[in-house]
């Protein structure tokens, strides 16, 4: 098998599994306990934080452990909301962010709050002047996810930054899908809050965690105990914070190796499977994820496609409505401006470290095998083209 | 969440394909819901000797689409007639709920293929087979 998905999840890599070990056994002590014995799990937790900060260029103090990317985001989404509501009640976002946050500001616009939805190009990119345009007197927020989980397209996090510093607006980025993979600093870039996900670089799925530039206050979503100073309640999943402490030290002492490797894999898997005629790729054509490869296939369909992939050994996804549950393919392939027919033979294969070379090329095999099978039975397709050309 | 029936004859559908010598064609659905399914069915003496189909569509729609041909070949069209969704989704074992549209589809598409035939013969098919592929609509029938 071959697995080509891991913008889903990852497989936890086994040096995390190490370190977690000890606090899955014996070192099973509250970190809040006074006697020596919980000592260690303090200081597991604390080591931990420091080397999440050291990935995005934090102090330790800024990271608080949360239980997945989309607590994080509910979280400053939230907080900020109700921490400013005097202030204002304005959130900027785009429309092609992940549901945690689409959701998050769904819910957030019943509570009163008004929130504008910026569109994309046709590669997916959020432009820093539409952002600009945006705010008005009583924006509060704005939230632009670092890079997308479907189409890989990186936003350009810097110069919207720069101008939520210019304006005096907070700036969050939802870097779940982005965190660990590219470089990203948070000082440099002027971001204030930070949601990232541990299962995407290597741990269990279930731990994640938020940076809080130091000085800013947000209300509080998890209430309780006195656990992450005060601001988020509930004991410290201890062997978890530790295996996100290791994944994101492997992350960061490898960024820049992995990056280079997947690009040019992804690069190669990119160009074989655009040689299947009638496919186009999704997402910036460069500025993407290393190891993300997004296409659509004409005349086909994208759970179909899915199931005869597996049946070729591949583990992939697929944004088309069948994978979603409902009839209108995702609203990223959407927002790019894709019609629905063509999104809904969307194909992504997310390419990660356990991946060897050979795999992109074994990939790309099984996707024009199966791309012919599925042709030839569909009604859609006749001769050498799709009935819409 | 595919029954194991669903997936055998999503990975070996029966009756793939167009049909040499069809006298009857049906097609139900649209592109923009993500499925079409074309039926092809050959009718002697109003008795269905053989029956393919070409769908577009997730692994349900393809899966119905076999099953139902395998359902009506041999059958008199009368018999054809009398199948229902229902059938096709217990003859696979089942369909998740957010999939029974497409059994539905496969139902329509038999009777619009039926339709085709009626006419031919110069027999009105009344609203038999007018599937208008909108599946919003179809969805809510099928609740």
């Amino acid at each position: 098998m071959i697995y080509a998905d891991n913008s889903a999840t990852t497989r936890v890599k086994p040096e995390v599994l190490d370190k977690m070990m000890p606090y899955l056994t014996e070192q099973y002590g509250n970190p809040s306990s006074l006697y020596a014995f919980a000592y260690d799990a303090k200081r597991a937790v604390e080591d931990a934080r420091e080397k999440v900060a050291a990935v995005i260029g934090a102090k330790a103090r800024e990271i608080f452990f949360t239980s997945c990317g989309s607590e994080s985001d509910n979280w400053v989404l939230k907080g900020v909301a109700s921490k400013y509501k005097d202030k204002g009640n304005h959130i900027i976002t785009s429309c092609i962010e992940h549901p945690a946050i689409m959701e998050t500001c769904k819910y957030l616009e019943k509570q009163g709050c008004r929130v504008t939805y910026l569109p994309v190009d046709e590669y997916g990119v959020i432009t820093p002047e539409s952002v600009s345009n945006a705010i008005c007197e009583d924006t509060i927020l704005i939230s632009i996810m670092a890079a997308n989980n479907e189409i890989g397209t990186i936003q350009p996090i810097r110069e919207i930054g720069a101008i939520a510093k210019e304006r005096g607006v907070l700036f969050h980025t939802d870097a779940v899908q982005a965190y660990g993979h590219i470089p990203l600093d948070v000082k440099e870039m002027n971001i204030d809050f930070l949601s990232l996900s541990g299962h995407k670089i290597g741990t269990p799925k279930g731990i994640g965690a938020l940076y809080i530039r130091t000085g800013l206050r947000i209300d509080n979503l998890i209430h309780g105990g006195g656990q992450e100073r005060h601001r988020r309640a509930g004991t410290e999943n201890v062997p978890y914070i530790v295996g996100l402490g290791e994944a994101a030290r492997l992350a960061n002492e490898n960024m820049a190796e992995n990056i280079s490797r997947l690009e040019k894999m992804r690069d190669t898997l990119i160009e074989r499977v655009l040689r299947i005629p009638y496919t186009k790729l999704t997402g910036h054509p460069t500025n993407r994820l290393p190891g993300l490869c997004s296409i659509v296939i004409e005349g086909i369909e994208g759970e179909a496609l899915l199931l005869n992939m597996f049946n070729e050994g591949i583990c992939a996804s697929s944004g088309s409505a069948c994978s979603s549950g409902s009839l209108d393919p995702s609203h990223v392939l959407l927002a790019i401006g894709l019609p629905h027919h063509i999104a809904h033979g969307s194909l992504r294969l997310s390419l990660g470290e356990d991946n060897e070379p050979g795999d992109e090329i074994k990939i790309a095999e099984a996707v024009e095998k199966v791309a012919a099978r599925l042709r030839a039975m569909s009604p859609v397709w006749e001769g050498n083209k799709p009935i819409w050309d | 969440m595919y029954s194991e029936k669903v997936l055998d004859h999503f990975s070996n559908p029966r009756n793939v394909g167009e049909l040499e010598g069809a006298n009857a064609v049906g097609q139900v659905g649209n592109s923009k819901c993500g499925d079409i399914m074309k039926i092809y069915m050959k009718i002697e003496n109003d008795i269905i000797v053989d029956c393919s189909f070409k769908t577009f569509g997730c692994g349900a729609a393809v899966a119905t689409s076999s099953m139902a041909t395998e359902m009506v070949k041999g059958k008199t069209i009368e018999e054809a007639l009398t199948l229902t969704n229902k059938a096709v989704a217990e003859a696979l074992d089942g369909l998740p709920p957010e999939k029974l549209h497409c059994s539905v589809l496969a139902e329509e598409a038999i009777k619009s293929a039926i339709a085709d035939y009626m006419r031919s013969q110069g027999k009105d098919p009344g609203t038999l087979g007018l599937c208008d592929g909108n599946c919003e609509n179809c969805c809510a029938h099928n609740k």
